[in-house]
């Protein structure tokens, strides 16, 4: 059974029909590309998927469950997370605590027993750091554990935030743009990044990129927009190859 | 294996790092709690500066539970005058009603309990509705909130019989009671004859316990939750934390916590009015938290002190006193925020750092060789 099912998703805006009858199946442990030039309307769609926007019409299934119109909490507790276009990490934190704030919703204790340090916070926080370290080390981050987010080089940023949202325990990972403003050596290094992602944690991958060297690597399936309509859609090589494709992204 | 050391070794020093920084604020507040007692057991002290210490410690609170706010969960309160007014206003009448049927101290803790659960209450009822916003609209309602109860508690009358708690807010006739009744809210001349049971000792003990309060919870999970929220609302949402519940929580803490201030505050006076927390004092703990560095308890600390005490401290040099007050100003902003002085600062960091490291690498090369 297919994790995401998207049937008929429209979204407009005043006149403009920024997302127009949008489908998508994603079975489990895949890796999908969504394309498109500038404007077709792909954040738009993680947006719809996360729950930033609300659809004017369409269902959102993730695993058979109807997530249509849920907030964007309620859907990080479903099981989507996401990374986003322009990084956004908590800049002020260390690196480790990034990604320890993204085990909220899994490892809990209330405010009372932070405050006055009862047992549990002790043990609580040790899980923690320890699965939290598990974490960083895949994207060769601990070493930098201590150091503040917002000081990161850039590649490595971008590599925390995919850390963080790992650790709310997604079923879907969402990654907007993940090679955005990477040189070719650090976009290839990425695309071994993603990859053992996709097979240590067993992850579902759902991906937005202009990069067509990373999407035609690691990309099974595809789905093309253009101005808000799908003008593809299909394992990638095809995909790639279709008329209509070349000529949305190097015109006629 | 070393690879586990490593990462434990790395925790290890990140957690010594926050404990240093904790016990850094609990020594500061020690080491200043017993030079005071020293002087005054030698007797080395002003009647002034003595007469400070109290209200030094309402500030530093008040100070303390700001930063909770504007550094921590990063929203602006203009209005932290009102929480500790609140907090005042009812602990003093709780302790004026009970009187003489309670012990001093059991009394004192339950009127401290009682300021900061009122004020609270007042924080969660004004963070409900405003938190949900996105934008400085808090800073804006805070402060109409300040004058608003100033003024409500300006023509509140209050009086306590044998039947029970009566209020008014025309005047003291329209009480009605009983000839064994008390009055104990006068309107505009507020309450007088609160038991004078702040101490020096007590308030220290208050801002210890803020700072436990305010420190164990910036090291928590929902601490972390609520810095997550200050630094990227969007991020936060994203990964599941719920962004209001979380600002409201440190908004509602920071509250009780300046109602705390407030009932030290009503607890040192004779004569307790609504004129002192006004808009200037709500200002006034900012501009400690702003000096102080956004964020920094440390400098919260030290802020509210030097510029609470400076004042009075230069009250011999009369009419020159404010201007010194506001050069003073213009200098801690300086040193804390141009980017001269932050380089220079972290420049001296570093030789610091360095030193004390390669002294450490000699220790290591000679225990090493021997």
């Amino acid at each position: 059974m297919a994790i995401l099912e998207v049937n008929r998703l429209s979204i407009s805006f005043g006149g403009l029909h920024a997302v127009d009858d949008f489908n998508l199946s994603i079975e489990k442990g895949e890796m999908y590309g969504l394309i498109g030039p500038n404007g077709a309307g792909k954040t738009t769609v993680f947006n719809l998927l996360t729950g930033v926007y609300k659809p004017t019409e369409g269902i959102i299934r993730l695993d058979g469950k109807d997530i249509t119109g849920k907030n964007t909490i309620e859907i990080n507790k479903t099981g989507i997370a996401r990374t986003f276009q322009n990084i956004r990490l908590f800049k002020d934190m260390p690196v480790l605590d990034n990604v320890k704030t993204g085990f909220h919703n899994h490892y809990s204790y209330s405010t009372l027993t932070g405050i006055l340090r009862l047992p549990k916070y002790r043990r609580v926080e040790n899980t923690l750091d320890e699965r939290s370290m598990e974490i960083l080390k895949v994207f060769d981050l601990d070493k930098e554990a201590a150091l503040l987010a917002g000081n990161l080089p850039y590649g490595k940023q971008r590599k925390l935030e995919i850390a963080r949202a790992l650790a709310t325990e997604p079923k879907l990972l969402l990654l907007d743009e993940p090679a955005a403003g990477m040189n070719p050596y650090e976009t290839s290094e990425l695309m071994e990044t993603i990859r053992f992602v996709r097979d240590h944690f067993d992850m579902t991958i759902l991906l937005i990129e202009h990069d067509m060297k990373l999407v035609s690597g690691i990309c099974e399936k595809l789905t093309v927009l253009n101005f808000g309509r799908t003008l593809a859609q299909g394992i990638t090589s095809e995909v790639l190859s279709d008329p209509a494709v070349i000529a949305a992204y190097l015109g006629e | 294996m070393g690879e586990k050391q490593n990462n434990i070794d790395i925790i290890k020093s990140m957690r010594r790092k926050t404990l240093r920084k904790s016990m850094l604020n609990y020594g500061i507040v020690i080491a200043a709690y017993a030079v005071m007692q020293i002087m005054i057991a030698t007797g080395n002290i002003s009647s002034l500066l003595k007469g400070l210490l109290v209200p030094l410690c309402v500030y530093v609170i008040a100070a303390l539970s700001l930063n909770l706010v504007v550094g921590i969960s990063g929203e602006l309160s203009l209005g932290h005058a009102g929480f500790m007014c609140i907090g005042a206003y009812t602990s003093a009448f709780f302790s004026n009603a009970v009187g003489n049927t309670l012990p001093d101290l059991p009394r004192f803790i339950l009127a401290i309990l009682i300021g900061a659960a009122f004020a609270g209450v007042f924080g969660i009822l004004i963070g409900i509705p405003v938190l949900r916003l996105k934008g400085d609209y808090l800073a804006i309602v805070t402060l109409a909130f300040g004058e608003i109860i100033k003024n409500l508690l300006n023509v509140l009358y209050a009086g306590i019989d044998s039947h029970g708690l009566h209020f008014s807010t025309t005047s003291a006739m329209d009480l009605h009671m009983e000839p064994d009744g008390r009055q104990i809210i006068k309107g505009a001349l507020g309450i007088s004859g609160t038991p004078k049971n702040s101490t020096f000792t007590i308030g220290v003990v208050l801002i210890i316990v803020t700072l436990i309060i305010v420190q164990n919870l910036i090291n928590s999970r929902n601490g972390r939750a609520i810095m997550a929220t200050r630094d990227n609302r969007i991020a936060a949402e994203s990964i599941g934390i719920p962004v209001t519940r979380f600002k409201l929580l440190a908004f509602a803490i920071s509250a009780s916590l300046a109602g705390v201030a407030g009932v030290l505050y009503a607890h040192n006076l004779a004569t307790l009015n609504t004129k002192k927390f006004d808009y200037n004092t709500s200002i006034l703990i900012l501009v400690f938290v702003v000096l102080g560095g956004i964020g920094n308890l440390t400098g919260s600390i030290i802020a509210a002190v030097v510029l609470t005490a400076l004042p009075e401290m230069l009250r011999f040099l009369n009419n020159y006193r404010m201007l010194i007050y506001a050069i003073v100003l213009i200098v801690i902003m300086l040193f804390n925020w141009a980017p001269a002085s932050l380089d220079l600062r972290s420049r001296l960091r570093e030789k610091l750092f360095s030193k004390h490291k390669s002294e450490k690498r000699e220790e290591g090369e000679q225990d090493g060789n021997s």
